[in-house]
């Protein structure tokens, strides 16, 4: 810094510094081209790979989920596809903030709020969650005009599942709702990720569930150039989805709907089965729900509507709810003291109307008593007295064996889930229910209750069914099934379920004869009569009465007990007697004597399943509808 | 100049003031930016063609401007600068967090840019009124002419910005004469600063850590380059995806339209800062290096326009703007293949932005101008 250089010398040292800067300028471009050699040589195969990895995407191409038709191919669940605007929340900054944007262009309401958040929370960070379903042709068009506005916004054509008959088979089809935690976990325990990739919906319920395996199929899947944003640009190659196979019933929609209506909204089931087969016809649990309602998230409403019903709509009675069988116990009851050797089908005993054991008198239902009752009578007439002796004679081990093959007390293996097993009572089963060793103790009194299916007795209308269908069917019992057979639509390939008899109980043609011949007279001039008045056809048939309050000793009076107190209407009916071609068993909760609520829902049932006549108008539920022809 | 208007001589007019190298390798730097943009963004090829030709006719007026008016603007436009940063401090828009923007009637201008050319411009004239007498005192006077601007340019805040009109600032100081005793101790803190960082990066970028000095995002710039895997999907995604383009190009590239990288998007800002990514991945090392000679022999026909200069102004002129192409040109690079951190400088020439490309052009026109000083005094 030399105050009195001269120019020249400023000029050199400039020049000096030029050279300097020059060789910096070669040095530094030279690193910069190091680096690209050491990026565009030495590790080129890394980043080639990178950058195909980048490009190619494998994308799931789930398939399109099987169809459920009943045996005459009316559809009962089937797809269809609507558009949904989804968002994917790892490239949407401010959520809300676009969602009320969106809410200016479609209509978007609290429930879909609600749902989205409740969504969001189980999905992973980077799929799309739907915000709205189902959107109109405007709403689309809307929105696609304004798509650039939305980054990490997209509408997709999906497949819902619809099912036309709603409410009808609500319990039978069951449902399809959004996979869950547990539904994943299960899902990767049968090593099936990899087929639900893409899959948002799994079977919840009813056949939708128990047949998940089939309806859904095999998903495809595509290798597609993507870009940046994950769009797809072309594919490359293609594995297609192999779609789910479809499933047709044994059920009947029409009879389904007839038995539907006859319960008229009151509380109960119906099972009907046909006994040659065990495919079954109709199963009705009423109230129902409409399964429309799960299969893009239920509202709140809904929910509530349907969970804090009083009635309990989402309850499958069918296949569920135990109920004491009563009287529709004593044919069973009749044939366990013919096979076992402790009654002939002539044998009477003489009945005063009441039967003392222990100190404590088991009434019968008529005062003074049936007289002189033998096994046909006792059926015919429901005499009590003739089986609370029957029950104390054969003891309540060899009454619990020998009903147990008749389903009762056992899962009877039915393709939809949720089945209960009931109660068969007996010594070893009060040891496994109860604690203490006086609970424990089996009385003799509660063996007589037994006799008349009371007491500890509690069977579903599904078990009763079952059981009445090897009853007529010589003892041989099939598995009670749904589904008829599987197809594969796109060979056509059937699967059938063939009809498997699980269990041959050894009965005698001659007790057998006798049972039946006594329920065939039951809607004859017994119990089932004025239900049964001018049937076309032969029906056997046995009324029953669940007692649900307990009279201590009193007489019971219908009048004076609240509704939801009052006994459960049972009856069990099955035709044509001499070859059955169906065999079911009606319950009407709080419904009272059997022949009064129940049996007039067998009897319409029957006079459509077996001669294609309909009601007359669906009666109200106020009406007497005993009092119908 | 007689007013007679044929055409050769209209020509030979019109050319008289361009210095036929530099115009030769800027054409052919500009040629090489439309065959890049046609890939990148074949949308904005108009735009484009638009600013080449505004930047090129601001070239020309630059060039055939006589340098000494040159240096004689240097003090206006440096207080003009001054007072639209210190507006846009005061009522400037804020973008992205960054308040760097000012509204002037229908269009916006971004003051920090007239300063990458008024910075050198003044500083030259500066040095060129004390020609003779540089003592520690004008030095430190530089010093604080260089410290208003880059001030407030840092507090808008934009790094980038402000390190470049620094740096142009710095450039004119050194070639002006800085003792190597000064400039040898800020060399040694700033490598002993960037070493430290890249070797103490992983505490220091914990998240609850404040550096006091840079800006959170500044913070965040300089993390995600220590280690860019941390944010694969935020600033890193930009890195990672560039040194993958580069990469992948290999020796002699995709060929031109077929870079993935670039055409699926996975290259960001790929028409602007991102662009040396579109043409390492489509043309290669061997594209890469043919821009680097091209910048190489550019820089070096600058500096020898510096080094015939013949003012002392001129000479630190020439010698500041040919080391502010180089500045540009080796952070753009650095950065794009991931030996930088992530500041927003375009590749000087290539990338799309008019504004850029204006100043740039200017700065050629004005070595340009320096060059037929030097020839007329050789006359």
């Amino acid at each position: 810094m030399d105050e009195f250089r001269s120019p020249d010398q400023e000029i050199g040292k400039l020049r000096q510094r030029v050279v300097v800067a020059g060789g910096f300028v070669f040095l530094c471009l030279c690193l910069l081209g190091a680096r690209f050699f050491y990026l565009q040589v030495v590790r080129f195969d890394y980043f080639h790979t990178r950058a195909e990895d980048n490009r190619i995407a494998v994308v799931p191409v789930p398939p399109n989920r099987g169809t459920i038709v009943d045996r005459a191919g009316e559809v009962l669940a089937r797809n269809f596809a609507a558009y949904t605007l989804e968002i994917n929340p790892s490239r949407v900054e401010d959520l809300d903030a676009t969602i009320d944007a969106l809410a200016e262009i479609v209509t978007i309401d609290d429930y879909d709020r609600r749902r989205f958040a409740k969504f969001r929370e189980k999905s992973k960070f980077f799929e799309s969650v739907p915000i709205r379903t189902k959107l109109t042709d405007e709403e689309v068009a809307r929105f696609v005009a304004r798509r650039y506005r939305f980054p990490g916004v997209d509408v997709r054509a999906r497949l819902f599942r619809e099912y036309p008959h709603g409410e009808l088979f609500g319990h039978v089809v069951g449902y399809m709702g959004r996979i869950n935690d547990r539904d994943v976990r299960r899902i990767e325990q049968e090593g099936e990720t990899a087929n639900y990739r893409g899959t948002d919906h799994i079977g919840k319920r009813g056949l939708e569930q128990s047949y998940e395996a089939w309806l859904h199929g095999r998903t495809g899947s595509e290798q597609v150039e993507v870009d940046a944003s994950g769009r797809a640009v072309r594919v490359l190659n293609r594995n297609t989805a192999a779609p789910g196979h479809s499933l047709i019933l044994t059920v009947d929609v029409k009879l389904q709907r007839v038995a539907a209506q006859a319960f008229a909204g009151r509380r109960g089931a119906m099972v009907a089965i046909d006994p040659r087969t065990g495919g079954v016809l109709a199963q009705v649990s009423s109230p129902s729900f409409d399964p429309n309602l799960f299969v893009d998230g239920i509202s709140v409403a809904d929910w509530k509507g349907l969970n804090d019903s009083p009635d309990h709509p989402l309850l499958n009675r069918a296949i569920y709810s135990a109920y004491p069988p009563g009287s529709t116990f004593k044919p069973f009851m009749g044939l366990a003291g013919l096979s076992l050797g402790k009654r002939t089908a002539e044998q009477a005993i003489a009945d005063p109307g009441q039967f003392v054991f222990g100190g404590h008198r088991f009434m019968d239902d008529k005062v003074g008593g049936h007289g002189m009752v033998n096994l046909h009578k006792s059926i015919v007439e429901s005499c009590n007295t003739y089986y609370y002796m029957l029950a104390n004679d054969l003891g309540i081990e060899a009454i619990a064996d020998f009903m147990r093959p008749f389903s009762f007390g056992e899962h009877t293996g039915i393709d939809i889930p949720g089945e209960s097993a009931g109660v068969l009572p007996s010594p070893a089963w009060k040891r496994a229910r109860f604690r203490t060793a006086a609970q424990q103790k089996w009385y003799g009194g509660e063996t007589i209750s037994v006799g008349i299916g009371q007491g500890y007795n509690a069977y579903t209308p599904l078990q009763m069914a079952t059981a009445l269908s090897t009853l007529v069917n010589d003892g041989v019992m099939y598995r009670p099934h749904i589904v008829k057979y599987i197809v594969d639509p796109v060979s056509g390939a059937r699967t059938e379920v063939e009809p498997t008899p699980i269990r041959r109980i050894p009965l005698k043609p001659a007790h057998l004869a006798a049972v039946r011949a006594a329920m065939v007279d039951v809607n004859r001039r017994g119990t089932g009569a004025r239900a049964f008045a001018g049937a076309e056809y032969s029906v056997g048939g046995k009324t029953g009465t669940a007692q649900v309050y307990s009279l201590k000793g009193t007489r019971y009076r219908e009048g004076e007990v609240a509704e939801r107190l009052r006994d459960h209407s049972w009856f069990i009916a099955y035709a044509p007697a001499d070859a059955p071609r169906i065999a079911m068993a009606v319950l009407v909760e709080n419904g009272g004597f059997g022949a009064r609520s129940a049996a007039p829902i067998a009897r319409q049932v029957l006079d459509y399943y077996l001669l294609g006549k309909l009601p007359p108008a669906p009666a109200p539920a106020s009406e007497d509808p005993g009092a119908a022809p | 100049m007689e007013l007679r208007l044929h055409p050769v001589a209209l020509i030979r007019a019109l050319l008289r003031p361009i210095d036929p190298p530099l115009f030769l390798l800027l054409s052919l730097l500009l040629a090489a930016a439309f065959v890049l943009m046609q890939s990148a963004s074949p949308e904005r090829i108009h735009a484009q063609l638009m600013n080449t030709g505004v930047a090129l006719a601001l070239m020309w007026v630059a060039a055939r401007t006589p340098a000494p008016r040159l240096l004689s603007l240097a003090m206006p436009l440096y207080l003009l600068g001054v007072v639209l940063l210190i507006a846009v401090a005061l009522f400037g828009e804020v973008s992205k967090g960054a308040q760097r923007w000012l509204h002037v009637g229908v269009t916006r201008i971004q003051p920090s840019e007239i300063m990458k050319i008024a910075m050198p411009l003044m500083l030259a004239w500066y040095f060129q009124q004390r020609e003779g007498a540089t003592g520690l005192r004008e030095f430190l006077v530089a010093a604080v002419l260089l410290a208003i601007p880059v001030g407030l340019i840092v507090t808008q805040p934009d790094l980038g910005t402000s390190l470049l009109v620094a740096a142009a600032g710095f450039y004119v100081i050194f070639f002006a004469g800085l003792s190597w005793r000064l400039i040898v101790p800020v060399v040694m803190v700033g490598v002993i600063g960037i070493g430290s960082i890249v070797a103490f990066g992983d505490t220091w970028c914990q998240p609850d850590v404040d550096w006091q000095v840079l800006r959170e995002y500044q913070k965040q710039r300089v993390c995600t380059l220590l280690d860019p895997t941390s944010d694969p999907l935020g600033r890193g995604f930009h890195i990672i995806q560039s040194t993958i383009a580069i990469g992948s190009g290999g020796l002699v590239g995709k060929g031109w339209m077929n870079g993935t990288q670039t055409h699926l998007s996975f290259i960001p800002e790929r028409h602007t800062d991102f662009i040396f990514a579109v043409l390492a991945e489509e043309f290669g090392l061997i594209g890469a290096l043919v821009l680097l000679v091209l910048l190489l022999l550019l820089l070096l026909r600058g500096l020898v326009i510096a080094a015939h200069a013949p003012t002392l102004g001129t000479r630190l002129l020439a010698g500041a703007i040919t080391m502010i192409f180089f500045t540009y040109a080796f952070v753009n690079m650095g950065m794009v293949s991931g030996i930088l951190p992530v500041v927003g400088v375009p590749l000087p020439f290539i990338s799309y932005g008019g504004t850029a490309l204006v100043t740039l052009c200017i700065g050629v026109g004005i070595l340009m101008s320096i060059q037929r000083e030097y020839l007329q005094s050789q006359n």
